[in-house]
């Protein structure tokens, strides 16, 4: 079974159409990149692959529950980062993570020691009981992965986690991503293409709504090889992305 | 329809103590206290009538919540869209439901504190006359209900923009024109054309009416059923408004 599998998926804003049957799967251990210049499309797959918006015709599931038909079914098998990482900032790390973890059903001794994971994992001792509002980006983006990581769910999906951090923080939080790849689905959107290199298995590259190229990092750059020497990942992004722009 | 009232009695936390996390609680009650009273004293004749009851204290009720219960509301949902929290918020297992009757029980026990506050005039009649109970317990209670109609429709339009400032004046608005319709400015406007039972309609529907004869003493239940029916059309509309949104 894939834990993330989406079919078709269509979606249109007033006349713009923002994503044009896009079809995904991802199975256990994978964690799969997703690239595309901005507005190509990658949140809005992302909001319904979450279940969040509906889409115009297509269907999604995680862990083998439509998104739509069954949606409680399937988000309790999800962990979401929205893009921008929005967390209550009138709350406290702990009160906030707390909260997640109690709407995700966990209670007493098992969210104590899951909130005490996050803390290590997460790295969040130095802020955990300091409002959001206060926190430094990076700090909002590790709160936004803590609660998305929380329930430690099959499935996450990740819209940009490493906006905005310094290197030592997108050091880490590669690092913590791939560490937690093996037993999960992961989708990562991001722009930063040496991250791909460095932790994805897979590459799904979307330009104007449409899956243009899906495949491993080293197959899509030899592909693009030319006289055996392989361009750089950026150079093959450009070209596959880019031709209508130029 | 199922509901967990854990969800709903997570997000009611969340959001009362949100409430109390900004100036937000304190400024709200200091005013609501002080135009209760100022108005009931200067405005309403509280002590020139010479009676212990507190017919002028809740006389000017529906005026303070058109406004009031608007500026309590308005953040609700307005707040949760601006700063993209509700995608975290709905994509967790959750139904739109239960957060909806979450907040809104919020909102409404905010203003259940800000009555209970109020009760000190209540003590001061007891010390100065002998007001009739029965009269003020009734005025309370159609008071708390006549907030919470004013409220779901203010967490309705919430969720219908991000910007709360649009929610509140389009809240301000709405209330307004529920607590007009009773009034003989808007009556004489329709008698003249109207048909009766329109003109009954409309005056039957309107909140200014509706309280009066709460306050009167007698726990009329047309007007009981007129402000839970507004709270439940009102919170039913803000969960269609919240899962239509997810289309666009």
């Amino acid at each position: 079974m894939q834990l993330v599998q989406a079919t078709g998926l269509v979606k249109t804003f007033s006349r713009l159409r923002a994503v044009d049957g896009v079809s995904l799967e991802v199975s256990r251990g994978e964690v799969v990149g997703f690239l595309g210049p901005n507005g190509a499309g990658k949140s809005t797959t992302m909001k319904m692959l979450t279940g969040f918006l509906e889409p115009d015709a297509g269907t999604a599931s995680i862990a083998g529950h439509d998104v739509f038909a069954d949606p409680i079914a399937a988000r309790r098998h999800l962990g979401y980062l929205p893009e921008g990482a929005p967390a209550y900032g009138d709350m406290t790390v702990a009160d906030f993570l707390a909260f997640v973890g109690r709407m995700r059903g966990l209670s007493g001794a098992v969210l104590g020691e899951r909130l005490a994971e996050m803390v290590e994992r997460v790295n969040l001792a130095a802020v955990w009981n300091r409002p959001i509002d206060a926190l430094s980006k990076g700090f909002k983006r590790r709160v936004g992965i803590a609660q998305a990581l929380i329930h430690d769910p099959e499935v996450l999906i990740l819209d940009e986690p490493t906006d905005g951090l310094d290197p030592n923080q997108k050091h880490d939080m590669r690092e913590l991503i791939s560490a937690i790849a093996p037993g999960k689905a992961i989708v990562i959107s991001t722009h930063i293409l040496e991250e791909v290199e460095a932790i994805c298995s897979r590459v799904v590259i979307i330009a104007e709504g449409r899956v243009v190229a899906d495949a491993t990092p080293s197959a899509l750059l030899d592909a693009a090889a030319v006289d055996g020497q392989r361009p750089s990942l950026e150079t093959v992004f450009r070209s596959i992305t880019g031709s209508k722009a130029a | 329809m199922k509901t967990s009232f854990r969800t709903i009695a997570l997000v009611f936390g969340r959001e009362f103590r949100a409430y109390f996390a900004t100036p937000l609680a304190a400024v709200f009650l200091l005013v609501f206290l002080a135009l209760s009273a100022g108005l009931a004293f200067f405005a309403g004749g509280f002590f020139e009538r010479g009676q212990a009851d507190l017919g002028p204290f809740f006389a000017w009720h529906p005026w303070l919540f058109l406004i009031l219960m608007p500026a309590i509301g308005m953040r609700l949902w307005a707040d949760e869209r601006r700063s993209g929290v509700i995608e975290l918020l709905m994509t967790l297992p959750v139904r739109a439901h239960e957060v909806v009757i979450g907040k809104f029980l919020a909102g409404w026990a905010f203003t259940a504190v800000a009555l209970v506050l109020t009760m000190s005039f209540w003590l001061v009649t007891l010390y100065l006359g002998s007001p009739d109970n029965g009269i003020v317990v009734a005025s309370y209670i159609g008071s708390f209900l006549m907030a919470g109609a004013f409220l779901a429709i203010s967490a309705c339009i919430s969720a219908m923009t991000k910007n709360q400032v649009i929610a509140f004046i389009l809240a301000a608005i709405v209330s307004f024109l529920l607590v007009m319709s009773g009034t003989n400015l808007v009556l004489a406007a329709l008698r003249g054309w109207a048909p009766a039972f329109v003109v009954d309609l409309v005056q039957s529907l309107s909140f200014i009416t509706n309280f009066d004869r709460l306050t009167r003493g007698v726990l009329e239940v047309p007007a009981v059923i007129l402000f839970l029916s507004t709270i439940v059309l009102a919170l039913w509309i803000n969960v269609q408004v919240v899962d239509a949104k997810k289309a666009a």
